[in-house]
């Protein structure tokens, strides 16, 4: 087991995603920033589905149980093995009795600490993801417990790995959305040449925009959306749709974001700025 | 077969939109239908697409592998065209219990106000009707049905509450629905409905499909608590008429 001491800000477990309910309104769900994760994994030599600890700006303290082999990623949170520095990208032993923990948080807004062979928390609907009510929890708490397999030797073919941080990167590569050739020039004009703004409004569903861009009277009949899907409210305020994001909606669908973007997104916090570029 | 004049559009790498014209109507939401069995059938592999019909659409997304739109564009137009034999889409009237004591339907009093008809005659005017399931979304298990006569119609909640009960019975504007979980919402709610439409504990979590209809049924408190009862213990049965497609 894993023991939180201390749970975090928002602490989940997330897997690749729980795929085959959109059509019964179920998010995919699922780690948010998936280039990280992908990586841990890898390291790890996890299979890709492995679920992973989501620690979100403020970390948790985790005290091990039993040994095993783990890798951080994601976000810059000063993390210490037993009071030593721990790096991302970087496999580490651990043994029963050893606490990690967490410090500022440096750049970014995600960390994930991967274990080898993943979390083993319950599958619910194909995917052990926190989502409530498809899981009881919505996120974990103080003193709660994360199950893991003990692993008492891993001789990784890979140690450490150097990255291309997503974590400085401000530009979100899009696709065009299905309602992207309803776009007046004004609005085309502001999306692609202004620098948009993280409201506070943002989580696992959604990040909302401050700058608001011209409105529209655009009305259509409730249709899906997607992961990385951005939407246009009458106002002209933009709704980007995160992996806990609703599965249908009623607003226009006027760009798509790149698995990379959400990616970049995922790591963005309240008052950062983005700007989206064609790709 | 195939008459609709249908468009077809990128919707990112992984995904893509099947357009009918932009109408609510049964016509419509059949061959959308017809149309997903067919590719689920003979086009798709099952395992990698996800499909989903709302209203006037089809989305089909590909869980993996980004795939290349002009390609995939030509073969589902030509699929489209060449879907000669009319694939049978089993659909099902399923009738839902509501319990529409004041205790449950706590805005049944305002809704009657506002639409000049009695209590009784609100609730048999809910109950007659049968609703179309035009689309699941929003929240999982939150049916958009549409057939709500235009005499039900009603003003959304001026402040919308932080917290509707699951079940809950809902009016609003030009719908009516279920509220599957807890949630915030600015419905007018008329009663509480005594089973669940989703449930994570069941290999199909939700009963209904995009296609089915709904009828309610009134049922009294004593009712409601036993159907709880026995949905607890798994012996509650459902009830369903099948439809011809």
């Amino acid at each position: 087991m894993l023991k939180l001491l201390k749970s975090g800000f928002f602490t989940t477990i997330q897997d690749s995603g729980r795929f085959g309910y959109r059509d019964k309104g179920v998010p995919v769900s699922g780690v948010m920033d998936d280039y990280a994760v992908s990586k841990a994994n890898m390291l790890l030599e996890n299979p890709a589905t492995s679920a992973v600890l989501e620690i979100t700006m403020t970390g948790p303290t985790l005290e091990f149980d039993e040994d095993t082999y783990i890798c951080l990623a994601g976000a810059e949170l000063a993390a210490t093995l037993n009071n030593e520095p721990v790096q991302n990208y970087k496999v580490y032993k651990v043994s029963s009795g050893d606490i990690l923990s967490y410090g500022k948080l440096e750049k970014g807004f995600r960390g994930y600490l991967a274990v080898k062979h993943g979390f083993v928390t319950p599958i619910i609907l194909g995917s052990r993801s926190f989502y409530k009510p498809m899981t009881e929890v919505n996120r974990l708490k103080d003193k709660s417990e994360v199950p893991y397999e003990a692993c008492a030797f891993f001789e990784p073919k890979i140690q450490e790995l150097k990255v291309d941080s997503l974590l400085d990167e401000t530009v979100l590569g899009v696709h065009v959305g299905p309602e992207y050739g309803l776009l007046t020039d004004k609005q085309l004009e502001a999306l692609f040449s202004e620098d948009f703004t993280i409201a506070k409004e943002n989580n696992r569903m959604a990040y909302q925009l401050e700058n608001l861009i011209e409105g529209h009277t655009i009305s259509m009949l409730t249709s899906a959306t997607l992961p990385g899907t951005v939407q246009i409210t009458p106002s002209g305020k933009l709704i980007v749709l995160m992996m806990d994001g609703q599965t249908t909606g009623g607003y226009p669908r006027i760009l798509q974001l790149s698995q990379k973007a959400i990616s970049i997104l995922s790591q963005k916090k309240f008052r950062d700025r983005i700007s989206f570029k064609l790709v | 077969m195939s008459n609709y004049p249908i468009s077809i559009r990128p919707f990112g790498v992984h995904a893509i939109l099947v357009e009918w014209p932009k109408k609510v109507e049964e016509p419509i939401l059949d061959d959308i239908l017809q149309f997903g069995q067919y590719l689920k059938t003979h086009c798709l592999d099952q395992e990698d697409w996800e499909q989903v019909p709302s209203y006037n659409s089809l989305t089909l997304i590909h869980r993996k592998s980004p795939f290349d739109f002009d390609k995939f564009k030509r073969k589902l137009l030509d699929w489209y065209s060449g879907m000669e034999q009319r694939t049978l889409v089993q659909k099902f009237l399923w009738r839902l219990p509501v319990c529409y004591e004041l205790e449950f339907g706590i805005d049944l009093g305002e809704v009657s106000e506002q639409l000049g008809k009695s209590i009784p005659e609100v609730i048999s005017m809910h109950t007659e009707n049968i609703y179309t399931v035009y689309g699941i979304g929003f929240l999982p298990g939150f049916m958009y049905l549409g057939g709500l006569p235009p005499s039900l119609e009603t003003q959304r909640r001026a402040n919308p509450r932080q917290k509707v009960e699951k079940g809950a019975v809902g009016l609003a504007g030009k719908q009516t629905g279920i509220y599957p979980q807890e949630s915030p919402g600015g419905w007018n709610i008329i009663g509480n409905c005594s089973v669940p439409i989703f449930d994570k504990e069941k290999d199909k979590p939700c009963f209904v499909n995009v296609g089915d209809r709904i009828q309610f049924y009134q049922i009294s408190k004593a009712e409601y608590d036993l159907h709880k009862i026995e949905g607890e213990v798994g012996i509650y049965q459902m009830e369903k008429i099948k439809i011809d497609a």
